[in-house]
């Protein structure tokens, strides 16, 4: 039984930590007042790329680095379309998705396709805290989850006690009155979308380098999706966000934890739970949820009365 | 129409960017796609049955970005209409044609409509934002699919993860070699949907609703009642895009059974800037897209979700073409 709970603690940080990373960088960005739902393909850009720089240089962090810069670059083309040219959001975003999903696709295919044999890359070892501790196992986790952990209070920091998070969130808030005492309104929402495209690119590392060592098409899941729905769950804290990946990691451990324990549930109905969940906690915490004003608005569509 | 094509063109280019990354020679690969689209009779076929379904979720997907509904979910609609013709024509298959085949139709439409309904009541009861909430429908529909063909629709055989197939009571007739009447049921849907969105009252307030929502209310039209009728015959069209798969093209189902028709539904929306005349075109374009993509892969070697990277190139430039004329794409347009 206690053995049951650690492996399902463990099992919860180690799925929240991609949903944690991605969703405090889409927290980021719509604070800024952008709606990214292309989070899902720059995870999978992120994962591809993860994959590609370890196994080219054998070193998980070089993967890591990958992952974010790639990430990062698609960031750039996905703001210069929603800040610069400050088009439709959810359009840019669909588009984001269908490039990831081809661009990996396409070139995953052309680079090991017919190896035949699975492919593993070089990933990161959990750390050694207190080897011999059964108690402690929950907290032998790879690297990059303490990191997605730290985040979590340097985020807040970030938005909520320095001058350049409270222009940030002014751009999502209120973008004329923000442009009118000198906030560049651009910059802020260029900035935010490339750091929320930086952590996710780090949530799709992390999934080909901590989580597994390998890639598959279309790992990414969902779970960018899943981040959307956590940022609306957390009330665009970062603090409700972390309880929001928590628990969808809890809910996606226990589908593994209930398969292991051989339970009358046919397996494909398991596979549904996080989704179903994302439907119902979103059912109940939607109606008091409210966001930034301006969140998913162009700049040249906002109303100029806010 | 200039706009539209000089979008396509700019995609082709970019996409033959990563061709060449991916150390495939662009031409030769580009060739065989053009080729197996419209080279000879068998291409044409093809492109007019992979049109079908793009056509019905294409205009599916127009008509709710018409009334202002973000329906990102066609795909579990159309997976959900299949699911749902499988099982009904597997049933009342014993019976005389065409009730098999109309009673599956019908099931296909029903369940389309009923999962797309469902999205629209979390929004308009509850507030759920309806991206994440069709998003999540799209990956539940998935599961279900793969529940059915492993447990209660799985073949007599049990070897693969697929159902068993239609009786022939159920399924579509030919009208011309492979096409089936799915393919002039699609075309003549197209037409259907044009009156309902111009020259109907439902329609008119779908438009409005989509435009201004506030301006609605005012007039005395209630949003929340055009989303839900809007979301409604989307879900059904989308349904029944996956019923006609299933009767008129595969014969039963399968793990995998959409290989992202719903989504490539949005690109092709918007492509026709949510005309139902424009989808009738862009369905065709990626109908070929896709009949082509197979040929590539078989010939080039390129793998056929090369496509979704036209698709994000079409959706990029059209948007920043937009962009340069101050318009949006996916606003109402009047005809």
């Amino acid at each position: 039984m206690t053995a049951d709970l650690i492996a399902l603690l463990t099992t919860t940080i180690a799925l929240a930590t991609p949903l944690l990373l991605a969703a405090l960088g889409e927290l980021i960005g719509e604070r800024a007042g952008i709606l990214n739902i292309g989070v899902e393909g720059l995870m999978l850009t992120g994962a591809f790329a993860g994959m590609l720089g370890s196994y080219a240089t054998g070193s998980p962090t070089l993967g890591m680095l990958a992952a974010c810069a790639t990430a990062l670059l698609l960031g750039v083309l996905f703001a210069l379309w929603v800040v610069t040219l400050d088009v439709d959001q959810v359009v840019a975003g669909v588009a984001i998705n269908l490039l990831a999903v081809g661009t990996t696709g396409v070139l995953y295919r052309a680079f090991f396709g017919n190896t035949g044999s699975a492919l593993t890359v070089a990933a990161f070892a959990p750390l050694a805290i207190a080897p011999g501790v059964a108690l402690l196992a929950p907290l032998r986790q790879p690297a990059p989850v303490y990191a997605a952990l730290a985040l979590v209070p340097l985020v807040w920091v970030f938005l909520f006690r320095t001058r350049l998070g409270l222009r940030l969130r002014a751009a999502g808030e209120a973008p004329h009155a923000a442009e009118s005492v000198g906030v560049n309104v651009v910059a802020m929402r260029f900035g935010a979308v490339l750091a929320g495209a930086l952590l996710a690119g780090a949530a799709g590392g992390y999934l080909s380098l901590a989580y597994s060592n390998t890639f598959v098409e279309g790992m990414s899941a969902g779970r960018g999706f899943i981040a959307l729905a956590i940022v609306v769950f957390g009330r665009w804290q970062p603090l409700g966000v972390l309880a929001g990946s928590l628990l969808f990691g809890a809910a996606s451990a226990a589908q593994f934890q209930l398969q292991a324990a051989g339970v009358a549930v046919p397996y494909h109905l398991l596979l549904m739970l996080p989704y179903v969940l994302t439907l119902v906690v979103l059912a109940i915490a939607s109606r008091a949820a409210r966001g930034p004003a301006a969140l998913a608005q162009r700049r040249s569509l906002c109303a100029t009365a806010d | 129409m200039l706009r539209a094509l000089a979008a396509v063109v700019v995609a082709f280019a970019a996409s033959a960017l990563v061709l060449l990354v991916s150390g495939a020679r662009p031409l030769p690969a580009l060739a065989a796609l053009v080729a197996g689209a419209v080279g000879d009779r068998f291409a044409l076929t093809d492109t007019l049955l992979k049109t079908c379904p793009l056509l019905l979720t294409g205009l599916a997907v127009a008509l709710a970005f018409r009334c202002g509904f973000w329906n990102i979910g066609a795909e579990g609609q159309l997976l959900m209409g299949a699911l749902a013709a499988t099982a009904v024509g597997r049933t009342t298959g014993a019976a005389t044609f065409p009730l098999p085949l109309l009673a599956a139709l019908g099931a296909a439409t029903a369940a389309g409509a009923l999962w797309a309904t469902l999205a629209a009541l979390l929004r308009v009861l509850r507030g759920v934002n309806e991206i994440v909430a069709t998003i999540m429908l799209n990956f539940i529909a998935a599961r279900l699919v793969g529940w059915a063909v492993h447990g209660p629709l799985m073949e007599a055989a049990g070897r693969y993860p697929q159902s068993d197939p239609v009786p022939t009571a159920a399924l579509l007739p030919m009208v011309a070699g492979r096409v089936h009447l799915g393919v002039a049921l699609a075309a003549a849907l197209a037409a259907v949907i044009w009156a309902l969105l111009f020259r109907t009252s439902v329609g008119f307030r779908w438009r409005v609703v989509g435009d201004n929502a506030q301006a609605a209310r005012v007039a005395g039209f209630s949003p929340e009642r055009a989303v839900l009728t809007a979301m409604l015959a989307s879900g059904a069209l989308a349904g029944l895009a996956g019923g006609i798969e299933v009767l008129g093209v595969t014969g039963r189902l399968f793990e995998q059974f959409s290989s992202g028709q719903g989504y490539t539904a949005i690109a092709v929306a918007l492509l026709a800037r949510l005309h139902p005349a424009g989808v009738t075109l862009a369905a065709l374009f990626f109908g070929a897209l896709a009949a082509g993509s197979g040929a590539m892969q078989r010939v080039a070697g390129v793998s056929a979700v090369f496509v979704a990277i036209v698709q994000a190139g079409t959706l990029l430039a059209l948007l920043a073409l937009e962009a340069s004329r101050g318009r949006t794409i996916a606003a109402a347009e009047h005809p």
